[in-house]
């Protein structure tokens, strides 16, 4: 049960307040960001008590979603109520963010008003909201050329709209009804790597979180079947096919797919709601189908000056058609180190020295594979002793693979079902994040 | 706009909303309104407004109704005549074809929240029980609910709850899911809604049908219920083995939650579920979202209190990432503590060995800690670490490193000399008053093995009238006094300088007297001085505890899928992970170690102490030479005491006790406090500090409650094994046992006993019986053993007390 629920933007304003049970004071959101802030640091507890009250929050999209409820509640339940109370302001708004949760903030209490009744959780299922919300969504997003680039001479179709823009699916969910939006669906597969490669090279550990998640723009849709690799196997001992095997650990699927094509040839059919959800998520621990992304040499020296010298050497083992986007390394430096100089091989990258984390970041916009990049860092460092080599620790990359699975997971094909009133357009996306990529040193 | 010129807001608005030409047009109409709203939500006082918005209800706007009727429920309070007025529109929408007008108008209707409105809702509300629409019969389910807790106190309409009961079969889930919410809030002081048999196996049988958050209630419901045969049992138990395993985190939980209270007499099975939800619960740690893997990780850590390998083979998962908050690479180090082993020692290592130099200081010190934990059980290869750190000369580190060091070499006290080549130097890097603290009673404790501590500690003297903290002053007359004990040459002038200072000068009245005390205590002799500070040594063997013993799945059932485990915050297992006894709070700790010290050297009054300390001069007045060692290996499994305990037992009854050679059999009583056989986890812990093995348990707090242990005896001329069982068997046991014994000693031991039990009831004090069993037989290592036991058991009692 929940008493009160409120959003908050980063800086502590309140955006939204409803209290369902009429217990409350009127002060509960200034406890609240007071009980944040005297916090050191950013990054409070989820849980927080205030005589009989528990604050329990979740951080979406720079805002604190927070609801409060008393000590026996499930926080599994709270904490997966206030994501899905978030994807679905996304999905209804378009975006999250605090502009986009002011504009709508009419649409948000008629949503908080149907999802939840005297605190107790009704319905979170778009199907069934999209009957009783009445609110259109202000759309907060500025106008753009790059909109116009979409639209070909004379109506006609250009090849970039073949291309969906990455921005295509940050819109609200129901604008479409009199400006005639495209009816859409989007399929994206998404990968989260987690990484440990030790100092010598050796990998230490390889997770992949993966997810397929639809968004579907149509009014109705009435089934879809997504193929997925023929060859997926499921489990340690399984082994489907010949050629490379793709593999993952374990599975599970959204409650309303069915898998009676699944066994025996990897069709996945479900009815999409509108909005977005994730229909299957996956795991793969230890056992990458290819080589790790990145692999990293690194030389650490002192000179006689008492500098320290960074040479880096940063290799992308992807295949060569594919890039790494966005690549960041992050290389920990000693306490203290004062200033940078730097000889990095293309201009396009950047470096900087940033000492509230005590720490190089080498910024690489793009890397393609089966490349390799090289940088050169000498660091001032008052006091530096051989003890303070230690400091320089695991090197952490962040980075984003766009059009690449780690695990190899593909989606073979997208129908639609036979009767579509209108003409839709399907994409199908693949990104590969970091979740954490750590190389030690 | 909204914080300054409020009232200048407010009264812009009403010109506009009374303007007719504003409410002919729907759409400006609309707008003014929700500039209304959003005025409101911004936290200006919009209450002025409230009959131009009663009149803004009477519209066919859905929106603009739904916007008013937020904002009537936001001020009804204030107004609760004027919001007599809206009744009348919100009965008209009742009656609206549109469903959605209906649930509407009903929910605000329960929303106002006004005493004086109940007779007016009741009727629209009854009418919504059997409204053909699903939407509306959900609210008006919730509606009663609403009305209930506005008048307290109200009598119960036998009816209604009558009707809400038989709408537990309505086709719509939700309307199902709210009625159970609903009655349980109507019946609050009945104990809430009644699950029988026939409720129970509907729900069940409904809960495809439900969604996520449906399945979590109804799973909560059921806990409420028990089944009234094993068969019944494993039928819901098989029925609701998918979602054990549901990729809904909510509803694994909630599935496990309902597991542990069916099997709360089936331990076998609640092992086995926990086992099962392992593999959705790793799932959840790797969830996108932070805050529902801190969850996981925190029920985590609550299932392997129970089962201590259960993530074993997992134990690369809890490695932290290096962009995750704080609180979760915490929670993670006190998994990867707790899974160390041979094989994966090296790597856990070298993993924590990375963060420790991480830019957030709390995760580098719980770092510190997790490796100096791990030093218990692999002292070398942590130490190496650590000292390694100490190169760094970074103050938060070293002060972290010295304080864990202090606290492995209580418990490894072989670890000593290491740790005081190590120490050479790091006073300078350490600022705060833990670290300092820390270090001086290494000084004062190893100071013979550091060459340069008489020179460190005066630097302390020479600037303690800077010095602030009070523990460090406190600290540092300890420590220079043992130091002097040791290499009085260095020490002596420095410990007259300090002395002085202490005494004359000091304003803190704790310095004071501690000061004072050790001057006294120097006068009474040096012999004295040493037995007092140097009495207190930890004991060599307590390195070998590593790992903790599993508890019973019961004592955390309950607090699973609650707030709870998500609550105890770092810096509780950060104390626990203290360890050392020494090491409490820096004031209560001196005046600790100063009684129980002299209570060693016999000058001790209390009765329980007496007791025990009687005994112990006995039992080493018999054993002059030998005395006694009990250890743990080689160990018995519980299958194995079970026989060997039957064994004894047949033996003994075959033959006379005191003719047999191989085995003896005695029972004895010690008086101990009753709040013992509430923390069995405490006795357990206890026990094990003098390597007594406990292996069974009863549940608490149930009579009669039995604990079976073993340990096995050395030194003695043979070794033997010791099987025992404690049995409080409840009051009415007492007076008949009492006669039995014969032994002189335990005739004193029951007269202090009967003579407890006039006053000793109010103080909880209980009397225990002992059955122990030996094999071979030797009855010195018995008595020095039960003497033993009755000091674990006094002390435990007299620490609760």
């Amino acid at each position: 049960m929940i008493r009160q629920l409120f959003i908050l933007s980063s800086k502590g304003d309140p955006l939204l307040f409803k209290d369902f049970r009429g217990e409350a004071g009127d002060d509960v959101v200034n406890v609240f960001y007071q009980k944040v802030t005297a916090l050191p640091g950013d990054q409070p507890p989820v849980v927080m008590a205030f005589r009989d009250l528990h604050f329990l929050h979740v951080r979406q999209g720079g805002l604190y979603w927070v609801a409060t409820t008393t000590a026996d509640a499930s926080p599994f339940t709270i904490i997966e109520f206030l994501n899905r109370l978030a994807a679905l302001v996304k999905d209804y708004c378009g975006g999250l963010s605090e502009k986009s949760v002011q504009m709508n903030f009419a649409l948000i209490y008629e949503l908080l008003d149907e999802v939840l009744d005297y605190g107790y959780i009704q319905t979170t299922s778009s199907d069934m909201l999209r009957n009783f919300l009445q609110s259109e969504a202000v759309s907060s997003r500025p106008f753009s050329l790059f909109d116009l680039s979409n639209v070909g001479l004379f109506g006609a179709d250009t090849q970039q709209s073949k291309v969906a823009p990455s921005s295509a699916a940050a819109r609200p969910i129901q604008a479409g009804r009199e400006q005639g939006g495209r009816s859409e669906i989007f399929v994206d597969v998404v990968e989260r790597m987690s990484v440990v490669v030790g100092s010598n090279g050796v990998l230490m550990k390889a997770d992949v979180e993966g997810e397929i998640r639809i968004k579907c723009f149509m009014p109705s849709c009435s089934e879809i079947r997504i193929g997925l690799n023929e060859e997926l196997s499921i489990g340690k001992s399984q082994l489907r096919g010949y050629g490379a095997a793709v593999r993952v650990d374990g599975c599970s699927f959204h409650q309303g797919v069915r898998l009676d094509e699944f066994d025996s040839h990897r069709i996945l059919r479900l009815c999409p709601s509108q909005g977005e959800q994730t229909v299957m998520q996956y795991q793969l621990t230890d056992d990458l189908p290819t080589a790790p992304p990145f692999r990293l040499f690194p030389t650490i020296e002192r000179d006689g000056t008492g500098r320290l010298i960074l040479f880096l050497k940063l290799r992308c083992d992807l295949p060569p058609k594919s890039s790494a986007v966005n690549v960041c390394a992050s290389v920990p430096v000693p306490k203290g180190a004062v200033s940078l100089s730097q000889e990095l091989s293309s201009p396009d990258q950047s470096a900087e020295l940033q000492s509230q984390n005590r720490a190089v970041a080498w910024q690489i916009p793009r890397l393609a594979g089966g490349t390799q990049l090289s940088a050169l860092f000498k660091l001032d460092v008052p006091g530096l002793s051989s003890a303070s080599m230690l400091e320089v620790g695991p090197v952490g990359l962040s980075f984003e693979l766009p059009k690449f699975t780690a695990t190899g997971l593909q989606i073979r094909f997208l129908r639609l079902s036979p009767v579509q009133p209108a003409p839709s357009q399907r994409w199908v996306r693949y990104v590969t994040h970091s979740d954490s990529y750590s190389i030690r040193i | 706009m909204p914080y300054l010129g409020g009232e200048e807001t407010v009264r812009e608005l009403k010109r506009a909303l009374s303007n007719p030409n504003v409410q002919s047009e729907p759409l400006r109409y609309r707008n003014t309104v929700l500039r209304v709203v959003r005025a409101m939500s911004q936290g200006v006082n919009v209450s002025g407004l409230f009959s131009e918005m009663v009149k803004a209800c009477a519209t066919v706007d859905v929106v603009q109704k739904k916007l008013v009727y937020m904002f009537l429920c936001s001020y009804a309070s204030l107004n609760p005549e004027l919001s007599l007025l809206v009744i009348n529109t919100l009965r008209k929408d009742c009656q609206d074809p549109n469903p959605m007008v209906r649930s509407l108008a009903l929910r605000n209707m329960s929303n106002l929240r006004l005493p004086s409105l109940v007779e007016y809702v009741e009727q629209p509300l009854t009418a919504g029980l059997r409204d053909r629409a699903a939407c509306v019969r959900r609210v008006a389910v919730l509606g009663w609910a609403k009305l209930y807790n506005l008048q307290p106190g109200s009598d119960i309409d036998a009816a209604v709850v009558n009707e809400l009961y038989s709408l537990l079969r309505d086709p719509d889930p939700v309307v199902m899911v709210n009625c159970l919410r609903a009655l349980d809030e109507i019946l609050k002081e009945e104990g809430g809604v009644v699950i029988n048999k026939p409720i129970t196996h509907h729900l069940l049988n409904r809960m495809k049908e439900c969604d996520v958050w449906g399945q979590c209630e109804v799973l909560r419901v059921l806990q409420r219920y028990r089944p009234q045969s094993d068969d019944e049992l494993f039928d819901i138990l098989s029925l609701l083995d998918a979602s054990l395993v549901s990729s809904h985190p909510p509803v694994m939980a909630a599935t496990l939650s309902l597991f542990l209270s069916l099997c709360a007499d089936l331990p076998a099975v609640s092992l086995a579920a926990v086992e099962r939800v392992s593999g959705p619960l790793l799932a959840a740690c790797g969830s996108g979202s932070r805050e529902m893997r801190f969850t996981a990780l925190c029920h985590i850590q609550l299932l392997m209190r129970s089962v201590p390998g259960l993530m074993g083979p997992h134990f690369k998962r809890f490695f932290c990432g290096y962009a995750e908050p704080a609180y979760i690479k915490q929670r993670k180090m006190q998994i990867m503590v707790e899974l160390v082993n041979d094989e994966n020692v090296s790597m856990l290592l070298d993993e924590l060995k990375g963060y420790c130099t991480d830019v957030n200081t709390d995760t580098a010190q719980a770092a510190i800690t997790a490796i100096g934990r791990i030093g218990r059980s692999y002292s070398d290869r942590c130490l190496e670490i650590l000292t390694g750190l100490l190169g760094l000369k970074q103050d938060h580190i070293t002060s972290a490193v010295v304080q864990t060091m202090r606290d492995l070499v209580w418990v490894c006290p072989q670890s000593s000399d290491t740790v005081c080549s190590a120490l050479e130097g790091c006073e300078e890097t350490l600022q705060d008053s833990q670290g300092r603290q820390a270090l001086l009673w290494l000084l004062g404790v190893y100071g013979e093995g550091v060459s340069s501590a008489p020179y460190t500690l005066e630097v302390f003297i020479d600037g303690v009238k800077s010095e602030v903290s009070s523990g460090v002053k406190m600290e540092l007359l300890t420590a220079t006094v043992r130091l002097f004990l040791t290499r009085p040459a260095e020490t002596q002038d420095m410990l007259g300088r300090l002395l002085h200072y202490c005494i004359e000068e000091e304003t803190d009245m704790c310095v004071r007297d501690l000061a004072l005390l050790y001057y006294h205590l120097l006068k009474c002799g040096i012999e004295e001085t040493r037995n007092v500070l140097q009495g207190r040594r930890s004991d060599p063997s307590l390195g070998v505890l590593i790992g903790r013993p599993a508890d019973p799945i019961s004592q955390w059932a309950c607090s699973f899928n609650t707030l709870e485990p998500l609550k105890k915050g770092a810096t509780e297992t950060l104390t626990a992970s203290r360890g050392s006894p020494e090491h409490e709070a820096p004031k209560p700790k001196t005046v600790v170690e100063l009684s129980e010290t002299l209570d060693c050297s016999h000058v001790h009054s209390d009765p329980p102490g007496s007791l025990s300390a009687d005994q112990h001069s006995d039992s080493t007045a018999d054993l002059p030479t030998t005395p006694l060692t009990l250890s743990l290996s080689p160990t018995i499994s519980p299958e194995e005491f079970e026989r060997l305990w039957l064994q004894c037992h047949s033996l003994l009854s075959e033959q006379d006790a005191e003719e047999s050679n191989d085995f003896l059999q005695t029972e004895e009583r010690i008086r101990c406090s009753a709040v013992l056989q509430r923390s069995p986890q405490i006795l357990q812990a206890a026990m094990q500090l003098v390597n007594i093995q406990t292996l069974a348990f009863t549940p608490p707090c149930t009579l009669p409650w039995r604990v079976f242990f073993y340990t096995h005896t050395a030194g003695t001329p043979a070794s033997s094994l010791i099987l025992g069982e404690l049995l409080y068997a409840g009051e009415a046991d007492l007076q008949p046992a009492a006669q039995k014994d014969d032994e002189e000693a335990e005739r004193k031991v029951d007269e202090d006993a009967a003579a407890g039990e006039l006053k000793g009831r109010e103080d909880g004090q209980v009397e225990v019986k002992v059955t122990l069993k030996q094999q071979p037989k030797d009855e010195k290592a018995v008595r020095a053993f039960l003497s033993v036991l009755s000091t674990v058991l006094h002390t435990l009692s007299s620490e609760k007390a």
